[in-house]
């Protein structure tokens, strides 16, 4: 028993482990002897009878918004990406260009998003354009940044070897710019998610169902507050895991070299 | 023990712009002087042929235009005026087969996302040899600065001294003539550094690969060379040249005897000479 309560990552799971175990566990019993009405506010117990009774209906939601949000986070990678390499092969782009990249990045969705909407007829297509809008910044500009960060003694000896500019990009200024790129998809894929459950909000309001947005919108037209609280447990669950994703690829990617991810161990 | 040797005992009269007999220049710099933008003249008009094999070390305070003047061998900026040559014609000759050169920065500048042998083949990647072809010759590279075991370590796992090794190995690997190298030791430990100066003599004297080299220090260059250029400020110019004649192959023998000690001793008081501020009436 001792080595193991002495391992380091026992430790960091356990421990925020038993800290939710003994919230969950004062909120259930508090609530309890209080006797708090569930419209009011449930208690883990009613979040999950509530999860058992609307569960199909949860996870078709869910499916909705993810798919959103991956189709988001995939058109932000692809034209982040894009316009990262065009803006590193001119200034003259980047100079014409930026200002209206931090335009877009500091609009709030909220605000586009019923022009979008009315826009583009089809909801899912209206929902992905408003989540990519917010997931593309954060690419646009860490990419960039990635791809100019270019160790200044290889880029010496790249030209003193008549490297040609194809050859420069792949082979020095792609992989060196990798960690910036990753440290960009982090903050891109959580953003993805907030856009989507943010349109779809937007688009409930006007009476277009779709997603978990949704299912928090209608649980609170009908005061079904345990649905509401187990719609906002799925949401908070798919940022958790597309954070971790996130990370587990990033630390493949990057393990064999950047410092970032390099245990102390080694 | 002897009294100290008179000042010019190792001095190189000899016009140093000469060819030396028998051996063929593989650079002429002729009256080749540089001028900065912001009007600094960082050499004054320079003449000095490096002869095929020798081991030319240029040496001398900061400021002094070592490292400039290592840059118009290279071929990595132009003269003001005058001009260089190389195997005896223009910089079109470069890169040739039989005429190539390597650069050995003061940095390893290796990339840290690829291990020892892909850093190796960057060179022959980048002038579009195959992976196939280039195996070997990366192999071969490794295994002459010592590196074999460490092929597939990435740069974060050697230490300094590997580090500058897989830099030697990398300019090696494409089988240089001329091999030019600027203070490529001096960011590491006397210890390290005398280790890799024995493995430099010994990588010199396999083929005889004519080699520049920037340094600092007085042991390092008394050690490797065949001549030593010492170089005063203000403007940079050759202020004496020495040979060393010393037994080839050098080894830690060399390094522990008196004749080195003299040279030593001798390049020391000429850096002093070099270092004092210019009487008056000396700079343009």
């Amino acid at each position: 028993m001792r080595p193991l309560l002495q391992s380091e990552a026992f430790i960091r799971i356990a421990a925020p482990l038993g800290v939710g175990i003994v919230m969950v566990g004062l909120w259930e019993i508090g609530f309890r002897l209080a006797a708090v009405p569930v419209y009011l506010f449930p208690k883990p117990s009613d979040i999950v009878a509530s999860f058992m009774q609307h569960g199909p209906a949860l996870l078709r939601a869910l499916l909705v918004t993810l798919r959103i949000t991956l189709q988001a986070f995939a058109a932000a990678v692809l034209l982040g990406t894009l316009i990262a390499f065009m803006f590193v092969q001119s200034r003259a782009i980047e100079i014409s260009l930026f200002p209206y990249a931090v335009l877009l990045q500091v609009t709030p969705v909220v605000a586009i998003a019923p022009l979008i909407i009315i826009l583009v007829k089809n909801t899912q297509l209206s929902l992905t354009i408003c989540a990519t809008l917010v997931a593309l910044f954060p690419i646009i500009s860490n990419t960039t940044l990635g791809l100019r960060s270019v160790d200044p003694g290889l880029a010496n000896y790249f030209r003193m070897n008549r490297a040609s500019r194809l050859k420069t990009l792949i082979k020095l200024r792609i992989p060196g710019a990798l960690p910036y790129f990753f440290g960009g998809l982090r903050i891109s894929s959580g953003l993805a998610l907030i856009g989507a459950v943010v349109a779809e909000f937007v688009a409930g309001t006007g009476g277009r169902s779709s997603g978990l947005a949704y299912e928090i919108l209608d649980a609170g037209f009908t005061l079904d507050i345990p649905r509401m609280f187990a719609a906002l447990f799925l949401i908070t669950l798919t940022g958790v895991a597309l954070f971790a994703i996130m990370v587990a690829v990033s630390r493949l990617a990057l393990s064999s070299w950047h410092e970032s991810e390099i245990g102390a161990e080694t | 023990m002897n009294a100290l040797p008179p000042g010019d005992r190792f001095e190189d009269k000899a016009d140093h712009a000469r060819e030396p007999a028998g051996r063929a220049p593989v650079v002429e710099v002729l009256s080749a002087e540089k001028v900065f933008q912001n009007g600094a003249r960082g050499l004054a008009p320079i003449d000095l042929t490096i002869a095929d094999g020798e081991f030319l070390t240029l040496i001398g305070p900061s400021g002094c235009g070592k490292s400039t003047l290592l840059k118009l061998i290279a071929n990595l900026i132009e003269p003001s005026d005058g001009r260089l040559l190389w195997w005896r014609g223009g910089q079109d000759r470069v890169g040739q087969d039989g005429r190539r050169l390597a650069f050995v920065f003061q940095e390893p500048t290796l990339m840290p996302w690829a291990r020892a042998d892909a850093n190796v083949r960057l060179p022959l990647e980048l002038a579009g040899v195959g992976k196939r072809d280039a195996a070997p010759r990366v192999a071969d590279a490794l295994a002459r600065v010592g590196l074999s075991a460490f092929s597939r370590h990435y740069p974060r796992q050697l230490s300094g001294g590997m580090k500058m090794r897989v830099s030697i190995a990398r300019a090696l690997v494409t089988e240089p003539n001329l091999l030019l190298m600027d203070e490529p030791f001096g960011a590491l430990d006397e210890f390290t550094r005398n280790r890799l100066d024995d493995d430099l003599v010994r990588l010199w004297w396999e083929r005889r690969l004519t080699t520049v080299f920037v340094t600092h220090s007085i042991y390092e260059a008394v050690f490797l060379s065949t001549r030593i250029i010492v170089m005063a400020a203000n403007p940079g110019r050759i202020f004496r040249t020495m040979t060393i004649d010393a037994a080839q192959p050098r080894d830690v023998g060399f390094r522990d005897s008196p004749q080195f000690a003299a040279y030593c001793r001798e390049l020391s008081a000429w850096l002093a000479e070099a270092s004092l501020p210019q009487r008056t009436g000396g700079a343009a």
